[in-house]
C-alpha cells in the first residue's frame, strides 16, 4: 500500500494488523512517534491523519488509506516546538512529540485557546513527569 | 591529593559502609545569587531533540537482524512450573530461541509472585515472539499465597526488622498533657515511567554492549559483569536518553539478563521490552504501609514522645524503606521510638519510587501532628516551629545548613489565605488550608568524576557517564561547567549515558545527581581553566595570578581582554584537558532537605469529590543551579504527589493476590486537567559547608509533603480525617461520615 507521511509517499509492506505506530517506526523509519502503552490510553503516539489528532498505536495502516498523516518530523520546525523548548515543557520527552502533535491541532482549530481550551484538548496526553504547568503555558505563549 | 576514607554513603535512605578515595574540593564557593549563568534560568541544551522526537531511547534503538523477546511470567501469586514444553514456540514462525528453567538463573520453576519470569522465547518480529511465547506449555502448581503484609509479620516472614529508640516513649506519654493515636494506610502505586523497562543487547567479540533505559550505567555494567563472568571493561552500557524512571530503573532488570543471555546464545542483537501491562506487574512499584502512630505533647505543644510501628509491604525481595525517618528525624522530640518491619510476600518486589519511605512516612506523621494541633487548638504551623530541631535529634550532630524557619516564615503568606479561602465554603462544597513539614536526603557524595576537554575552537565538552533521567542534568552540568569557564551556555556540550566514553558517576536516585556530579564538573572546569591561564601566562608574558576567564576571553587585571580563541586556537588539534571529581561530605555533619508545602483543597461533602485547588511549595536545596528547571522538578513533584494522593492505587484481588490494574486506564494518573495552580519558591542559599557548589538534590523534596498536606487540608474544610491513601470518594465520605458521628456523640452540632 502507499502512504503519504509529511508529503512523502512511501509503498509499504505490512500485514493486515499492522498498527500506524509500527509501520511508522518499523517499516518507514520514523522513530519521532513514541509508544508508551500500545493499547490507546497515553497519547505519546499521536500524529496528524487528515489533521485530526490520531492514537496510532490502535489505528490499522490499512485505514489510512490515501490519507495525509503527519508526524512530529513533519512539525519540526512549527513554533510550538521552539515554544515547548522554552518553556521547559519538556522533562524525559518521551511523551513530548505527542504532546506537541495535539497542541498543533489544537491551535490549528483554535489559534488563542484558553486555559480550559488546552485542558481540554491536552487531557488524553499523559506525562508522567508532570510536564503540565509547563505544557499549558507553551500553548499559551506559542506565537512567541 | 587522594585519601583512601572509611565512611558511610545514603542513596534513597539507605546506608552503606565502604571504602572511598577522595580527592580535596579545594574550590571556593562562588557567592551566592545568581552568576553569569548559575542561577540563572536556561532552556534545557537538549531541548530541541527531545521535543523534535529525534532523541535516541532505547526504544528506537534498532539494529539489522535485531530479535525481538518476549517473556512468559507467572500468571500466579505464588506457583511452580512443574513442567515446561518449549516445543511448540520453537517450531512457531520466527522463532529463534526459547529458554526455560535452567537455562538461566533469571528464570525459576517456583515462581514467588506474579510476574516472576518463567521462560523467554525471541523471533524475528515482536509479533511473532508474542504469539510464540504464549505456546510454551507450563504445567502450573498453585501454592499458598501470602498477600497481607500484617499477616506476613504475625507468621515472621520479614524482610528485616529495624529497632530504633532515643529516650524513653513510655515515661514521655506519661509526661503529656495530651496524647493523639492514629493508624495512618498508603497504597501501593506504581512508577509507569512513559518508556517502559527495556534493554538491546548484543555481544561484538567479548564484549557485551547493553542499549538500556536505566538511571545507572555503572551498576547495569557491574551486575552484567559479574552475571557473564566477564571483566567490567568488557561491558558497555549505554543510555543516552531514558524516558523516566522515577527510582525504578537503578538495577539491571531480567529484560536486561535475558536480552544478554540470548543475543550470546542467538549472535544475534536481541531486544527485551517490557509490554505497560508487564510493567504494571514486573518493574517494582512503591509498597504500600501500614502505620500506627502516636505522639504526646504538653498543652504548649511541646512534643514529649513519639512512636510508630511501621509495616512495609516489600514484596517478595527488595528492601524496607525508612518510613519511619520523618519520625526519627523532623522533630525535637526527646522520647522516639519506631518498629518498622519489612513484610515478605508474594507480590511484586518494590523498587525505589521518588523519596521512599518518606512520601509515606510523611503523610502519617504530618496527618497525626495537626489531628495533635486540633486537639490543642494550637496552629499547625506554630506547632511545628515549636518543635523545631536545631540539631540533629538524636545526636546531636549539626547540620550542614537547615532553614526550614526561614521556609515557615515563607509559608505565612500562604497559611494565612486560609481564613478567606475557608470563608468560600458553601452547604455542600467546603474550602480549606493545610501544610506539612519535608525532610530528605539529597547531599549526594563520592565517587563521581567528570572530565572538560577545550579545543582549538575555544568550546568546551563536559565528559561524564552520568544520566539525565529527565531532570535537565545535561543542561545543569553545562551551565555549571560554562559558569568555570566564562563561556556562553552555547558553547558547552555535555556527554553522558555511556560507560566506555566518560569516568564513574553516581547514579542518578536518591536527590544525588546534581549534588555529586555538580562538584566534579566544577573541579574539571577549574582545572582546565588552570592549564588555560598557565598558557595565557606565557603567551602574553603575565603572571598566572593576574589573568582570569570572562564572557570567552582572556582578562588581564589591568583591563585587557584576549579572546579566548586566540590562545587556543593556537592549539591546532591538541586539547586541553581537565579533570575534577566530588570531594568529601563534611565531616561530623548532617546533610539533608528541608521544606513545608501548603495546600487549598474543595471537598464536596455530598459526593465525596476532593478537588486541589493550590500548592504552595517551599523548599531547601542550597543553591539552585537552573531556576526553570528546577521548578520544572518541583511542579512535577508535587502533581505526582496529588496522583498519590487521590487517584493512583495499584489493586489486587484478595482472593488470588493478582494484579486488577493492568493498563494506562484502570491505574489512574493525573492529566494536565488535575493540575492545581503550583507556587514554587525555592530559598535558593547555598549551603556553606557542601562541596564547592553548595547544592543539594531537588528531584524528590516536592513530592515528600503533598499528602500529608492535602489531608490536612481536608481536615481543616471539613474536620475530617482522613487516614487511608488513595482520598478517593469512599475514603472521603467514611471520613466524613465519622466526623459526623463524632460531633453528634459530643452533643455538638455537626460541622458538616
Amino acid at each position: 500500500m502507499l502512504v503519504t507521511v509529511n508529503g512523502d509517499e512511501y509503498a509499504v509492506d505490512a500485514p493486515v494488523d499492522a498498527s500506524l505506530a509500527e509501520t511508522l517506526r518499523g517499516r518507514i523509519g520514523l522513530n519521532g512517534t513514541k509508544v508508551a502503552c500500545d493499547e490507546g490510553h497515553c497519547g505519546a503516539c499521536t500524529v496528524l491523519v487528515d489533521g485530526a489528532p490520531t492514537l496510532s498505536c490502535i489505528t490499522l495502516v490499512h485505514r489510512i488509506d490515501a490519507q495525509p498523516v503527519t508526524t512530529i518530523e513533519g512539525l519540526r520546525d512549527h513554533p510550538l516546538v521552539a515554544s515547548f523548548v522554552a518553556a521547559d515543557a519538556v522533562q524525559c520527552g518521551f511523551c513530548t512529540p505527542g504532546q506537541i502533535v495535539s497542541a498543533v491541532a489544537l491551535v490549528e482549530r483554535c489559534p488563542e485557546p484558553s486555559a480550559d481550551d488546552i485542558r481540554h484538548a491536552m487531557s488524553g496526553n499523559l506525562c508522567r513527569c508532570g510536564t503540565y504547568p509547563k505544557i499549558e503555558e507553551a500553548i499559551r505563549r506559542w506565537r512567541g | 591529593m587522594a585519601r583512601l576514607i572509611r565512611t558511610q554513603k545514603e542513596v534513597e535512605g539507605r546506608f552503606e559502609d565502604l571504602w572511598l578515595v577522595v580527592e580535596e574540593d579545594a574550590l571556593e564557593q562562588w557567592p551566592a545569587g545568581p552568576g553569569a549563568v548559575v542561577g540563572r534560568p536556561a532552556a534545557r541544551i537538549d531541548g530541541f531533540p527531545r521535543a523534535r522526537g529525534e532523541a535516541t531511547f532505547t526504544a528506537d534503538v534498532r539494529f539489522a537482524g535485531m530479535l525481538h523477546a518476549a517473556v512468559l511470567r507467572s500468571p500466579f501469586a505464588h506457583a511452580r512450573a512443574e513442567r515446561v514444553d518449549l516445543s511448540p514456540a520453537l517450531a512457531a514462525p520466527g522463532v529463534r530461541a526459547a529458554i526455560g528453567p535452567g537455562d538461566a538463573p533469571e528464570l525459576q520453576p517456583e515462581c514467588n509472585y506474579e510476574g516472576a519470569a518463567v521462560a523467554v522465547v525471541c523471533a524475528d518480529t515482536p509479533e511473532q515472539a508474542r504469539a510464540a511465547v504464549e505456546l510454551v506449555r507450563v504445567d502450573w502448581v498453585e501454592l499458598e499465597a501470602v498477600i497481607d503484609s500484617e499477616e506476613a509479620v504475625r507468621r515472621g516472614l520479614l524482610i528485616g526488622t529495624r529497632r530504633q529508640e532515643r529516650g524513653d516513649r513510655e515515661r514521655g506519654l506519661a509526661e503529656a498533657d495530651v496524647v493523639v493515636e492514629g493508624t495512618y494506610r498508603t497504597q501501593t502505586v506504581l512508577h509507569n515511567s512513559m518508556e517502559t523497562h527495556q534493554s538491546v543487547c548484543r555481544w561484538v567479540g567479548d564484549t557485551l554492549e547493553a542499549y538500556t533505559s536505566t538511571q545507572y550505567v555503572w551498576g547495569v555494567r557491574d551486575e552484567l559483569a559479574s552475571r557473564f563472568d566477564v571483566p567490567g571493561d568488557r561491558v558497555r552500557v549505554i543510555s543516552e536518553y531514558l524516558g523516566g524512571g522515577f527510582g525504578s530503573k537503578a538495577d539491571a532488570g531480567d529484560y536486561t539478563l535475558l536480552a544478554a543471555e540470548l543475543a550470546r546464545r542467538t549472535g544475534r542483537p536481541v531486544r527485551c521490552a517490557l509490554s505497560r501491562r508487564e510493567e504494571h506487574v514486573a518493574a517494582g512499584n512503591r509498597n504500600a504501609t501500614v502505620q500506627r502512630l502516636v505522639v504526646g505533647a504538653k498543652a504548649d505543644g511541646t512534643l514529649t514522645a513519639l512512636g510508630g510501628d511501621f509495616v512495609n509491604a516489600v514484596g517478595y525481595s527488595g528492601w524496607s524503606a525508612m518510613t519511619e525517618g520523618p519520625m526519627q528525624m523532623l522533630y525535637a522530640c526527646p522520647n522516639v521510638m519506631t518498629v518498622t518491619h519489612g513484610a515478605k510476600l508474594n507480590m511484586p518486589p518494590m523498587k525505589a519510587f521518588r523519596a521512599p519511605g518518606f512520601v509515606e512516612g510523611t503523610f502519617g506523621l504530618e496527618c497525626l501532628l495537626d489531628e495533635l494541633a486540633t486537639k490543642l487548638d494550637l496552629d499547625p504551623l506554630e506547632l511545628r516551629r515549636r518543635n523545631h530541631a536545631a540539631t540533629t535529634p538524636g545526636d546531636g550532630r549539626a547540620y550542614s545548613s537547615k532553614r526550614l524557619l526561614e521556609c515557615y516564615d515563607r509559608a505565612e503568606r500562604h497559611w494565612e489565605r486560609r481564613h478567606a479561602v475557608r470563608a468560600r465554603s458553601t452547604e455542600t462544597v467546603k474550602y480549606g488550608v493545610g501544610l506539612a513539614s519535608q525532610v530528605w536526603f539529597g547531599g549526594g557524595g563520592p565517587p563521581s568524576y567528570a572530565w572538560v576537554r577545550v579545543g582549538a575552537d575555544g568550546c568546551a565538552a563536559v565528559v561524564t557517564a552520568t544520566q539525565d533521567v529527565g531532570t535537565g542534568m545535561r543542561t545543569t552540568l553545562a551551565q555549571i561547567a560554562a559558569e568555570e569557564l566564562g563561556l556562553p551556555l552555547e558553547q558547552i556540550t555535555v556527554s553522558l549515558g555511556d560507560t566506555a566514553s566518560g569516568p564513574y558517576s553516581t547514579l542518578s536516585a536518591g536527590s544525588s545527581t546534581t549534588a555529586s556530579m555538580g562538584p566534579a564538573v566544577r573541579a574539571a572546569a577549574a582545572d582546565a581553566k588552570q592549564q588555560i591561564l598557565e598558557l595565557a601566562a606565557q603567551r602574553y608574558e603575565s603572571g598566572v595570578a593576574s589573568l582570569g576567564l570572562e564572557g570567552g576571553s582572556i582578562v588581564t587585571t589591568a583591563g585587557e581582554r584576549h579572546p579566548l580563541g586566540e590562545l587556543v586556537g593556537l592549539l591546532g588539534n591538541g586539547q586541553i584537558l581537565g579533570r575534577g571529581a566530588r570531594g568529601p561530605n563534611p565531616a561530623g555533619m548532617t546533610v539533608l532537605t528541608f521544606g513545608v508545602q501548603v495546600a487549598e483543597v474543595a471537598v464536596d461533602v455530598e459526593t465525596g469529590e476532593v478537588t486541589v485547588e493550590r500548592i504552595a511549595a517551599i523548599h531547601d536545596v542550597g543553591r539552585v543551579i537552573n531556576p526553570l528547571g528546577a521548578s520544572s522538578q518541583v511542579e512535577g513533584g508535587v502533581i505526582q504527589g496529588i496522583g498519590h494522593t487521590l487517584s493512583e492505587e495499584r489493586l489486587v484481588d484478595p482472593g488470588s493476590g493478582r494484579v486488577l490494574t493492568r493498563t494506562l486506564d484502570a491505574y489512574r494518573m493525573p492529566t494536565i486537567a488535575d493540575v492545581p495552580e503550583i507556587v514554587c519558591e525555592l530559598l535558593d542559599e547555598p549551603d556553606p559547608h557542601l562541596t564547592n557548589l553548595g547544592s543539594k538534590g531537588l528531584g524528590e523534596p516536592p513530592i515528600v509533603p503533598v499528602a500529608a498536606a492535602i489531608a490536612n487540608a481536608i481536615r481543616d474544610a471539613t474536620g475530617a480525617d482522613v487516614r487511608s491513601l488513595p482520598i478517593g470518594r469512599a475514603e472521603m465520605l467514611r471520613a466524613l461520615a465519622e466526623a459526623r458521628e463524632r460531633e453528634r456523640s459530643r452533643g455538638a452540632p455537626a460541622a458538616v
